[in-house]
């Protein structure tokens, strides 16, 4: 072989040993894979085209220019999954500890701009140390520059982003970006400020794991949209997760091979309990809605009082929103509003239709909702079905009730196809709460109440007022509902609606 | 013959007479509680009537209540299946008083043997063979030698008040019977307070064997053979079957014969059963009679082709039976499983919850064996805490007991069941079991086999093999379908990697693909762990069961998705498995075992239930084996005690509460 060749050869090996053999174990050693292995994991077998090996950071300051490592601490470029393009990044905590440079900075905005070019997602596996400080404003320049492209890339290419060691500092506010952030149990964390400025500031003393863990963030912040207990099984979801996403906003929604008719399920006739205040699983009735029962729960932690997701009808990807009367029997409170509002916005963007299985008790009332904002974060969700010109489906299987049952993609937001069960209950509150208002003067007496509830609950705790105004299209039987979905999946998917021109909304934030 | 009747019962005895009544044209009244307005028996009857609350003793066994049913409805009869009213002779004479007719016997016999004194006397008294013993009490070491002498050795010394093995001494020689009733007696005088001891015979390797019955109102009376029923746990059925393979022709004549001897004493008339109890030496000795139709009938029908339940309503509508004994021929073998709500690794618990998936296996004849599953619950049915848990009965007929553990086998591995905790995997442990399939039963078969309570077997050798197998097919599946989406950067080739590697639980399996397509239905030549293997099949993504041949073994494996991989179940043993391409399953091997939380100081509670009682308080110091809970769940109470000495921290439920399983009780120091 030729010697320029031999020399090409040589520096790859230099450039893929990263941070060196000592380094690398270190990692293992903390369970955690080097920033190639989880590329080689994500990306199809031998698919992945690396650009940049060979960039290094150009500072001289502090002694930097001694210390100078192939790829900066960053490994880039694109490859397949299942065949289909994905750019990725994934920082390399053995080089300077994964943290940004300006160079680093570049090698991620040139994969963040070809993605864009081409219309196609971008992934980035996050591990590492926040800005390199010897480098000062270029770092921070070079993190407002991805931020930049974070931002014209929303909406037009899916852009997620994998938190699998530290993410803290700047680090945090290109993945705060992206359409979906998930994160490995234990090994992961993200915050702005780290425990050691916290306690300076405000002498509260926490560990990382408190102030930013998987558990924090996808519990209670709801930073995080899932978390996974190591990094083969979050990188295996992420392929899981491309499979069911269009490449850009402009692309055709990913379609696999499906076998047979959507039968009908008799078990879901008995879905609804005799008792209106007893709970019931409404992810039973997503997973006989869906095709193998195969449903990517979104934010399955957060807000459980709403569950969204994906799953595929006909072997196409569809977006599920569904109240959950198994917790606070599915009222949407302001982190359920946001929740859903989020999801049926990223449904929207990427021309996902929206199935929605409304049983909504109301939103939820006290001074603690009503001091957050419950009014504006309502409003989100009532926004983002309103805007939403995607193929937008509704089953009514219980209550719907009040405001509740018109943010519930009804049909007054341009709900496509709104159907109820007979079970449903359309109507502007429970029974006793309306009679109470509307036969104020008979309140004490216990007889004549009972006349007006039962009077109440038969006309009006039905589907059948609104079918008689064709706020539903049609009153279906609960063992049908997988069948009817589709086919109006189908009927729905040449579909042509479009706002009227504006620059963007102002969605009440 | 009656035009209507009423099923005074719920769950798969409801539907099994229905069905019979349907077949008979005869239309049906069921009867529901508040707990089972969506039950498959409501839907099934041509009308339902409401009865009461959920709770049994308002509901299914108030009698008031059924009559007063049967009068609206104008049944003119009433079925009572077993349990709740089945052998209640007041509720037979509230009928007959309101001329509404007991598919059942007459009161008189439900009183004579619903008595386990009377029923033994009368039984003695139509020389049907009872347990040899002393009626009376022993006065001292000397009369139990006597007494010992005459009823034959062995013996059992028997505390009168005994209870849980207390006791109790098993003398095989007169210096044994001597030591013996000293011992019991000083045991029972200390234990009791009573020292009054009895002796009877004991039973060597006793089993269960019963004798099914039918007779009518002319004096008719014929037997079907028996059932064995000696596979129990705590005096609870859990698999029976006809015939048994331990009686002969003589002795099965001998039992039919005694059986109906004592049916004509107490003039039956209806279908019943005679419980023996046999030992060793194919000795049998009469334990009761019940008076009502068994759980374990359909082993008996399976083998005779007859319908007891249409000869029950014949009966009762004043037919003559139309058999003779001579027509009674059993013909094969039949085994019944009795598919209940609990957790066998739980030590049997019972299960509460909705059955989000119920798909039994196939019904029918085929292949030369018969497979029928009586049940009462539905995809999407609510198993309550409120009645018996048991939700199915699985019987499989084949011409011989090989053929019919077997088919039952096979039977098992296809039953879904998803939502509850169930016994399957216990089911089907046992019939994997050698003494099982050898036949050599005994009541203390699960005693003796299963000491230690039962826990999920992990894959043998064959298991691996063929575990790894389908996990490789149902991958292979999966990636070729998404091989072929749309927007790929090229069109799929059609190329499989040939090789990958299994992770079944923790161990890592190499497979390789020798040849073949992978397409549905599927026909591949693979290597598994270096083993050749072909595997055929015709399993599509979704489907709950994978069915067909790994190599030269016909196999049903269960599929359940879970994260990144599939569980699998087959005959018992179950592994998560998942497929990597080998770089990725090197890669596995780097990644952290994660630890389980540590429970070791906390009190979980060990099912769905009640909480009655909370026995401790915050700071108190409990000694090993002290009563710290009490939670019920489907009527039975249960006892939780600390496992060591610990101080109590905190108390995180209080009575009333109603708990989830692994709900944390309290937390210890």
């Amino acid at each position: 072989m030729k010697e320029v060749l031999k020399e090409l050869e040589r520096r790859r090996e230099a450039a893929r040993a990263g941070g060196g053999r000592k380094r690398i174990d270190h990692q293992h050693a903390k369970g955690k894979l080097t920033a190639r292995e989880r590329i080689e994991v994500f990306l199809d077998e031998g698919s992945f085209e690396e650009f940049d090996m060979f960039v290094e950071h150009r500072s001289i300051d502090f002694g930097m220019d001694d210390t100078k490592i192939y790829g900066d601490g960053v490994v880039t470029g694109w490859g397949t999954v299942n065949g289909r393009t994905v750019f990725v990044f994934a920082k390399d905590f053995t080089v300077f500890g994964g943290s940004l440079s300006e160079a680093h900075a570049e090698k991620v905005m040139k994969v963040q701009e070809m993605a864009l070019k081409n219309r196609a997602p971008i992934i980035g596996f996050y591990d590492a140390g926040g800005a390199r400080i010897q480098e000062g404003v270029a770092a921070l320049g070079g993190y407002a520059e991805i931020f930049q492209r974070n931002v014209l890339a929303s909406g037009v290419i899916p852009q997620i982003s994998v938190i699998m060691g530290p993410c803290a500092g700047g680090d945090v506010y290109s993945p705060a970006m992206t359409d979906f952030i998930f994160m490995v149990r234990d090994t992961s964390y993200m915050f702005v400020t780290g425990p050691d400025v916290v306690k300076t500031v405000t002498n509260e003393t926490v560990t990382a794991e408190q102030l930013g863990g998987a558990s924090v963030h996808t519990v209670k912040s709801s930073i995080a949209d899932s978390a996974y207990d190591n990094d083969i099984e979050a990188l295996l979801q992420m392929r899981r997760l491309i499979d069911f996403l269009p490449s850009s906003n402009t692309s055709e929604l990913p379609e696999i091979d499906f076998h047979g008719e959507p039968q009908d399920d008799p078990a879901l006739d008995r879905l609804i309990p005799a008792n209106a205040n007893k709970p019931y699983d409404i992810k039973g009735l997503i997973l006989k809605t869906v095709d193998e029962r195969d449903f990517f729960e979104i934010q399955e932690a957060f807000a459980r009082n709403i569950v969204t997701g994906f799953g595929r009808v006909e072997g196409r990807t569809v977006g599920i929103v569904a109240n959950q009367p198994m917790v606070l029997a599915g009222v949407l409170d302001s982190d359920a509003s946001r929740k859903a509002a989020r999801f049926v916005r990223f449904c929207d963007c990427f021309s996902i239709p929206v199935v929605t299985f409304v049983d909504v008790p109301g939103f939820l009332p006290g001074t603690a909702q009503e001091y957050g904002g419950l009014i504006k974060h309502g409003a989100k969700l009532l926004f983002a079905y309103a805007e939403a010109t995607v193929p937008k489906i509704t089953i009514i299987t219980r209550k719907a009730f009040g405001g509740a049952y018109d943010v519930m993609a009804s049909k007054h937001l341009r709900g496509d196809i709104n159907y109820a069960w007979p079970t449903a209950q359309i109507a502007v509150m429970g029974a006793k709460g309306a009679v109470e208002i509307i036969f104020r003067k008979d309140i004490d007496d216990p007889e004549k109440i009972a006349a007006h509830t039962k009077m109440y609950e038969d006309r009006f705790l039905s589907p059948f007022v609104a079918a008689e105004r064709g706020y539903v299209d049609e009153v279906i039987m609960p063992h049908s509902t997988r069948r009817r979905v589709a086919r109006a999946l189908r009927m729905l998917r040449n579909k042509d609606l479009s706002n009227p021109w504006k620059k963007h909304d102002n969605i009440p934030l | 013959m009656f035009r209507k009747i009423l099923i005074a019962n719920r769950g798969e005895i409801a539907c099994r007479v229905i069905k019979t009544a349907r077949k008979m044209g005869i239309s049906t009244v069921a009867v529901y509680s508040e707990a089972d307005g969506d039950a498959v028996h409501v839907e099934m009857a041509d009308e339902a009537v409401l009865i009461g609350p959920a709770a049994a003793s308002q509901s299914y066994l108030s009698a008031d209540r059924i009559i007063a049913a049967c009068k609206e409805t104008g049944a003119e009869a009433v079925h009572p299946g077993y349990g709740f009213l089945s052998e209640n002779a007041a509720f037979c004479e509230g009928l007959e008083a309101e001329g509404i007719v007991f598919i059942g016997p007459k009161p008189k016999a439900i009183r004579a043997m619903g008595d386990k004194i009377t029923s033994k006397k009368i039984a003695a008294e139509a020389n049907v063979s009872t347990v040899p013993g002393f009626m009376g009490l022993i006065d001292d070491a000397d009369h139990a030698v006597k007494i010992a002498g005459e009823i034959g050795f062995p013996v059992m010394i028997k505390a009168s008040a005994g209870g849980g093995g207390k006791g109790m001494r098993v003398a095989w020689n007169e210096a044994q019977a001597r030591e013996g009733f000293d011992r019991s007696k000083s045991e029972a005088a200390s234990s009791f307070g009573d020292d009054r001891i009895f002796i009877e015979k004991f039973i060597e390797e006793p089993r269960h064997i019963e004798i099914q019955i039918l007779a009518d109102a002319h004096g008719n009376g014929v037997h079907l053979g028996e059932r064995e029923c000696s596979i129990q746990r705590r005096n609870q059925k859990i698999v029976e079957e006809a015939p048994s393979p331990f009686i002969d022709e003589a002795t099965r004549a001998a039992m039919g014969e005694q059986a109906l001897a004592l049916a004509r004493a107490v003039d039956y008339q209806s279908a019943g059963t005679v419980e023996f109890i046999v030992d060793r030496n194919r000795n049998f000795f009469f334990l009761e009679m019940n008076t009502r139709l068994q759980v374990e009938h359909p082993v008996s029908e399976l083998v005779t082709g007859i319908d007891l339940v249409e000869q029950m309503i014949r009966v009762a509508a004043g037919e003559k039976l139309a058999l003779r004994q001579g027509d009674i021929r059993l013909e094969g073998w039949a085994i019944e499983s009795r598919i209940y709500a609990e957790d066998p690794v739980r030590n049997f618990l019972p299960s509460i919850g909705r059955l989000t998936r119920y798909r039994p296996p196939e019904k029918g004849r085929r292949n030369g064996f018969v497979v029928r599953n009586d049940t009462g619950v539905a995809e999407g049915s609510e198993i309550s805490m409120f009645y018996d848990p048991m939700i199915a009965k699985l019987c499989t007929w084949a011409p011989d007991r090989a053929g019919a553990v077997e088919a039952m086998a096979e039977a098992l591995d296809c039953f879904v069941i998803d939502g509850i905790e169930h016994n399957i995997p216990f089911l089907t442990a046992l019939m994997r079991h050698e003494r099982w399939q050898e036949g050599r039963l005994s009541t203390g078969f699960i005693a003796e086999e299963f000491p230690d309570g039962f826990s999920l077997p992990a894959p043998d050798a064959q298991g691996r093999q063929v575990l790894s197998a389908v996990a490789l097919a149902v991958e292979l599946l999966r990636k070729d379908r998404l091989d072929r989406l749309p927007g790929r950067l090229a069109p799929h080739g059609g190329d499989i990697k040939r090789d990958w590697v299994v992770r079944l639980n923790d161990e890592y399996v190499p497979a390789t693909i020798v040849e073949g397509m992978v397409s549905i239905p599927t026909e591949l030549d693979v290597t598994i762990d270096g083993d050749p293997l072909t595997l055929v099949s015709e399993w599509r993504p979704g489907d709950a069961v994978w069915k067909g041949k790994v190599g030269s073994r016909q196999v049903a494996v269960q599929v359940r998705p879970i994260l990144n991989g599939v569980k699998l179940s087959w005959r018992g043993m179950s592994a998560q498995a998942r497929v990597y391409l080998p770089r990725i399953a090197e890669l596995d091997r780097l990644m952290p075992v994660r630890r389980a939380p540590d429970t070791s100081k906390l009190l979980l509670c060990p099912m769905p239930g009640l909480v009655v009682s909370i026995a401790v308080e915050e700071g108190q110091e409990v000694k090993a084996g002290e009563t710290l809970a009490v939670v019920e769940a489907m009527k039975m109470e249960n006892v939780l005690r600390a496992d060591r000495d610990c101080t109590v921290a905190k108390l995180n439920a209080k009575p009333g509460d109603s708990l989830a399983v692994d709900a944390v009780i309290m937390e210890f120091v």
